[in-house]
């Protein structure tokens, strides 16, 4: 089975716009998915450079798929979806 | 404490907006277009009633967010004009805060309310132990005649339903001191006579009400003047972005200052000076002396607590240090404090070292209007290598390990720690005052807000994750000696 992977960004846009508030992923994701799901922080995702997206931030991406304005719920739903699809 | 709330989001999202439209050939235009932008036609509503009303908030934010009051203001005048004026203004308005009344009218005045809980019973205690005959019992429900109402809560206890509920208004929940209250017209008012700019209002208002009066634009004018806009911040701000705080430093320089100083700099010199000032006092048989370098505490001491003067340190506060510093070294510079807080901006005003403030929420929305990428900036070394002590300031039992640390080991303080002002710990406070004594230590530290200033209401960091990144920064840094 492939191993998913959440990369939560730690870029300044994401940080300004709340990113900080994710960081109990880094502890929740494991005790939930154990190695079936990775999760580590990431360097601008390049989200955030035009125009007003920034509104949108922070970003997170779950196996390559962008989630904007996320929270704790949203990025454990859409790690939910793909640990379904992929068994 | 910021809580990361969506009113948090959207004012940093127009504090983001309001550089990118400084920095743009267009300001007063493309301020005036940011309601417009952020609530286009025809998008959804996504908290109040129409999308009139969200743009009026928006630019009554905006107002704020370029340094103006909202009380009494001239409502057919234009964002435009606003902007205008905001370029031309030479001074700071004296009070920090201002509440944005459409934001505000979304939430009731504090009352005693009778739910739906409420069965009608044939008990009707509620209705016997109310004293002031405020309570009838009418279409098989209880009711409470609000002129009548001393809102004193006995009816509260008396359902055996609990059917009766106080309605609690966030702000003046949050208030330390009583100063704000929700006046005759369903507005928030705060009374500054008490107020001290603790900023808790600011973090407890769900709507986002109570805005900070921003000094962003006076100071993106000077760095546009080609003025050498001197940046010190505080002890807490290292903990507010990504990366280090050499990188911190090189994107603050990107972004227009010409120097940029830590303020644990200055904490040296508190600490040096309050530790000698400790032993002396406690030579002389004081029973206890509190720090003094918390803002929102000074402001507490001279509005509502001046019993206690006697026993707080004369030494003065880290930023205060940092700015003769840095006035000595440039005495040409306009300097700017970047503060955790809304507390610090009344010690700015008395000090003439110091002439703007800007919080960590502007200074974030700087950098990504000017699209500065911390974590892609070289190292950049500070002129003067600030102390482990120094730095540990913003985060709750710093101040009182740094001046502990520079005691003799058989003089040692023994510290006690008041971690945020609230009703409570200010009675404790004022006990220690009328009692001359503290038992539970000699070495008082006081701070405003909960866990330290990265707990101040301007902060980004989730605190625990600010105390992380300065926790990684005191790894690296040396002992006062
Ligand atoms: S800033 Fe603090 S003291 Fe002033 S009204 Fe708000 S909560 Fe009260
Ligand atoms: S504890 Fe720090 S952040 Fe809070 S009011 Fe005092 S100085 Fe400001
Ligand atoms: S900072 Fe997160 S996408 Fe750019």
């Amino acid at each position: 089975m492939e191993t998913i992977e959440v990369r939560i960004c730690s870029g300044t846009t994401c940080f300004v716009m709340g990113s900080s508030f994710l960081n109990e992923l880094y502890d929740l994701i494991p005790q939930k998915y154990g190695d079936k799901v990775i999760v580590k922080p990431s360097l601008c995702l390049g989200q955030c450079s035009s125009d007003d997206k920034h509104s949108k931030a922070p970003y997170v991406k779950v196996d390559g798929e962008v989630i904007s304005s996320a929270t704790i719920e949203k990025v454990l739903l859409a790690i939910e979806k793909k640990v379904g699809e992929n068994e | 404490m910021n809580n990361n709330s969506q009113s948090i989001h959207i004012k940093r999202d127009i504090l983001i907006r309001l550089v990118q439209a400084f920095d743009s050939n267009e300001f007063e235009k493309n301020t005036a277009s940011i309601p417009f932008q952020m609530r286009p036609k025809d998008c959804e509503v996504p908290y109040r009633c129409c999308i009139y009303k969200e743009r009026e908030i928006i630019k009554d934010r905006i107002i704020a967010d370029m340094g103006f009051s909202l009380e009494n203001l001239d409502e057919s005048e234009k964002l435009e004009d606003f902007a205008l004026q905001s370029l031309d203004r030479k001074e700071a308005e004296e009070n920090p805060l201002t509440i944005i009344e459409a934001a505000c009218k979304g939430c009731v005045p504090s009352r005693v309310y009778v739910t739906d809980l409420c069965q009608g019973c044939v008990a009707r205690s509620c209705e016997k132990t109310c004293k002031f005959g405020a309570i009838e019992i009418a279409g098989g429900k209880s009711n409470i005649d609000a002129s009548k109402c001393k809102n004193c809560g006995m009816c509260i206890s008396a359902c055996p339903y609990n059917a009766i509920v106080r309605l609690i208004v966030p702000c003046e929940q949050a208030c330390p001191v009583g100063a704000i209250s929700k006046g005759d017209n369903g507005t928030a008012v705060i009374d500054f006579e008490k107020c001290i700019s603790c900023g808790k209002c600011v973090a407890a208002c769900p709507f986002g009400a109570v805005n900070e009066k921003s000094q962003l634009i006076d100071i993106l004018k000077a760095i546009k003047m080609g003025k050498k806009v001197v940046a010190m911040f505080a002890p807490a701000i290292a903990g507010q972005f990504p990366g280090t705080i050499f990188q911190l430093k090189s994107a603050m320089i990107k972004a227009g200052f010409y120097d940029v100083v830590e303020v644990a700099q200055g904490a040296d010199v508190t600490t040096r000076k309050e530790s000698a000032e400790f032993l002396e006092r406690m030579e002389n048989g004081a029973p206890f002396m509190t720090t003094s370098c918390c803002a929102g505490y000074n402001n507490l001491i001279e509005k509502h607590l001046p019993e206690i003067k006697q026993y707080v340190s004369d030494t003065k506060t880290p930023l205060f240090y940092t700015a003769e510093i840095v006035k000595e070294k440039y005495p040409d510079a306009i300097t700017v404090f970047i503060s955790p807080c809304v507390a610090k901006r009344k010690e700015v005003q008395v000090n003439d070292n110091i002439d703007y403030v800007m919080n960590a929420d502007e200074l974030g929305a700087l950098l990504v209007g000017r699209k500065i990428e911390i974590l892609d900036m070289e190292d950049t070394k500070y002129q003067y290598e600030s102390s482990k002590q120094g730095r540990n300031y913003g985060v709750t039992g710093g101040v009182a390990g740094a001046v502990n640390s520079l005691l003799p080991d058989d003089k040692k303080a023994k510290p006690c720690y008041i971690d945020g002002l609230t009703k409570e710990s200010i009675r404790q406070l004022k006990k220690y005052a009328k009692d001359g004594t503290c038992p539970d230590g000699n070495l008082i530290e006081v701070m405003c807000c909960e866990g330290g200033c990265i707990g101040g209401n301007s902060t980004i960091s989730n605190p625990k994750i600010a105390k992380k990144i300065i926790n990684n920064l005191l790894e690296q840094s040396s002992d006062l000696k």
